[in-house]
């Protein structure tokens, strides 16, 4: 499908009203929707993203998740125009392999986000149209969260929400994992199991107010035993 | 490729030019003649290992060679927008440099993220406070970080915070029209060069000068050493000052300064001078807030100071507003009305 600028530029269809004679430009974007969202705890990582992948007012698919898995102890999320996120990842395991094979060891989540900061700023002036998030453990076991930009920007955080709904479920991770406008809560660390059931709970809502995140919700759990996958459904509508 | 030929790419270009990184950085000029008419100076021609490989869509308007007639404008629209807006400041007092600034990184109406790093340490003696576009600031940063460690190892001394600036500013000449956006503010210390030519030049003054060590004599000889406050901004400025802010918040933060800066501060009036400037701007202006990081930089190198919740202070703030409020109440014996 052509995506043409009647897209609008967040890939949201524009009024349909006449305003004179118009000219027509191919962008070579597209929006593809869905959210990605990761938590990082004290020994373990989570990363998890609908799937559900749309352009416009149609889906062209329902079982499109957006987590990727990097190495045994790093997931990438990725959301945004699909064309791009799949050649970054792309892009991405060929580096992690030719890493693997130049120094005979797996790269660290760290190396992987600041390699990944590179790629993208390498593409400053034609970006890859992708929200990034990886979450992972550190060289210390320890959960990561790495939040990127388009153009490579990037900081470690304790959880980070990306794509289409990051605006809606920013707020809540605030408010429940961070406490912030909270008087006088304790700060309870938090549980695997908690922040399993938190991250569903966020993404329900999410698909209850936002058109293109739904269908169903992946979620990779990232310990020292290995990656854990589980599928959950969401609303299809 | 199709979808290739209909973004006019030019056919000559690498495509997948991310995934190399060796490759002299001219080439991201992308054609074999230098374009720009400018050829690059120093450490870049000798170095083999480019920090960084461009790849630019369509550079039409700069190469006369081009195959495909411009049927769009030169850069790509881009559908997100990037993270942008700021409060940062830097002074110079008696007692060394001060450099604050906000943590918020707003990207559109949006706040992308409100723990960012926008000073970043250089080296033991420098720090930088970034502004403008915050993967062009961290990214410029890290080359800028490279480039200095690469010449004090090759020159076995550290360069000069005025060289560092101009370095910086060559730097980026090259993306001068581009939206690359950049404005940093290098805040350090520079050591008195320690060469012979200062120690001649100081028992000639010696003779000159009154009083004081030779210690002394020397740093006033040589008028490069001390605190040092630059300006380097993508579209090529490069100022030098004893007081300079940058970003949205900026002229909110001059206010403050210019009223309460004195020769004579002490550390702690210096640290809550630069704490209120950013306090003050980030209360008027939407893209900054959050926090406030405060640097310290003295001759024996960098001191950070705890990162401050600045919504604490605007409620000590607002509780300083009610006293005085009060206070006045009590002097003048105003009655509310009925």
């Amino acid at each position: 499908m052509i995506s043409s600028q009647s897209f609008g530029e967040s890939g949201k269809m524009k009024e349909y009203h006449y305003s004179g004679p118009v000219e027509q430009r191919f962008s070579p974007y597209s929006f593809n929707g869905g959210t990605v969202l990761a938590v990082a705890g004290e020994d373990f990582a989570i990363v998890a993203s609908d799937t559900r992948l749309s352009e416009g007012y149609s889906i062209h698919s329902r079982d499109s998740p957006k987590c990727y898995k990097l190495t045994d102890t790093t997931v990438i999320g990725c959301s945004g125009f699909h064309g791009d996120c799949l050649t970054l990842t792309k892009i991405i395991d060929a580096r992690l392999k030719t890493y693997k094979h130049s120094n005979n060891k797996t790269m660290t989540s760290g190396a992987i986000a600041a390699m990944l900061s590179t790629i993208l700023y390498g593409r400053r002036f034609f970006p890859y149209y992708v929200y990034n998030i990886i979450g992972g453990l550190d060289e210390h076991g320890k959960g990561a969260v790495y939040s990127f930009d388009p153009v490579g920007s990037y900081q470690r955080d304790t959880y980070k929400a990306g794509g289409s709904a990051s605006a809606m479920l920013q707020p809540l991770l605030d408010n429940q994992i961070g406490f912030k406008n909270m008087e006088g809560v304790e700060h309870v660390p938090l549980t695997q199991d908690k922040a399993v059931q938190l991250v569903k709970d966020v993404f329900i809502s999410a698909a209850e107010r936002d058109v293109y995140t739904g269908d169903a919700l992946r979620i990779c759990i990232i310990t020292k035993e290995g990656i854990k996958e589980q599928t959950i459904p969401l609303r299809k509508d | 490729m199709a979808l290739e030929d209909i973004c006019s790419f030019q056919e000559n270009r690498k495509w997948l030019s991310a995934s190399s990184v060796e490759g002299a950085v001219h080439s991201f000029h992308m054609t074999d003649n230098d374009s720009f008419g400018l050829r690059r100076r120093g450490n870049f021609e000798t170095t083999p290992e480019a920090p960084l490989h461009f790849f630019m869509p369509n550079s039409a308007p700069f190469n006369p060679r081009s195959l495909f007639p411009s049927n769009q404008s030169a850069t790509i629209r881009r559908p997100f927008p990037l993270a942008h807006g700021t409060t940062t400041l830097g002074f110079i007092f008696q007692d060394g440099v001060i450099a604050a600034a906000d943590t918020r990184a707003s990207a559109g109406g949006l706040v992308a993220s409100p723990t960012v790093n926008k000073i970043t340490p250089i080296h033991s003696h420098l720090v930088a406070t970034s502004s403008g576009s915050g993967a062009d600031c961290m990214l410029w940063e890290r080359l800028l970080t490279r480039e200095l460690r690469l010449y004090q190892l090759r020159n076995r001394r550290r360069l000069s915070i005025c060289g560092t600036a101009k370095l910086l500013s060559f730097m980026l000449h090259p993306f001068k029209g581009t939206d690359v956006c950049v404005a940093l503010t290098l805040c350090g210390w520079d050591k008195g060069a320690g060469s012979t030519d200062c120690a001649r030049r100081s028992q000639d003054s010696s003779s000159l000068m009154e009083d004081s060590s030779s210690v002394a004599v020397s740093s006033q000889g040589d008028t490069n050493s001390g605190p040092k406050l630059i300006y380097v901004c993508s579209n090529g400025a490069r100022l030098q000052g004893d007081v300079l802010s940058v970003g949205s918040g900026s002229p909110y933060a001059y206010g403050i300064l210019d009223s309460g800066l004195r020769g004579s501060l002490s550390k702690d009036e210096a640290f809550s001078l630069a704490r209120e400037a950013v306090f003050r701007a980030t209360h008027r202006d939407a893209y900054s807030g959050n926090n406030v990081d405060l640097f310290h930089i003295t001759e024996q190198g960098w001191k950070r100071r705890e990162r401050e919740e600045l919504k604490d202070e605007y409620y000590r703030d607002m509780k300083r507003k009610a006293m005085i409020v009060e206070e006045r109440k009590r002097l003048t014996g105003f009655k509310v009305p009925t």
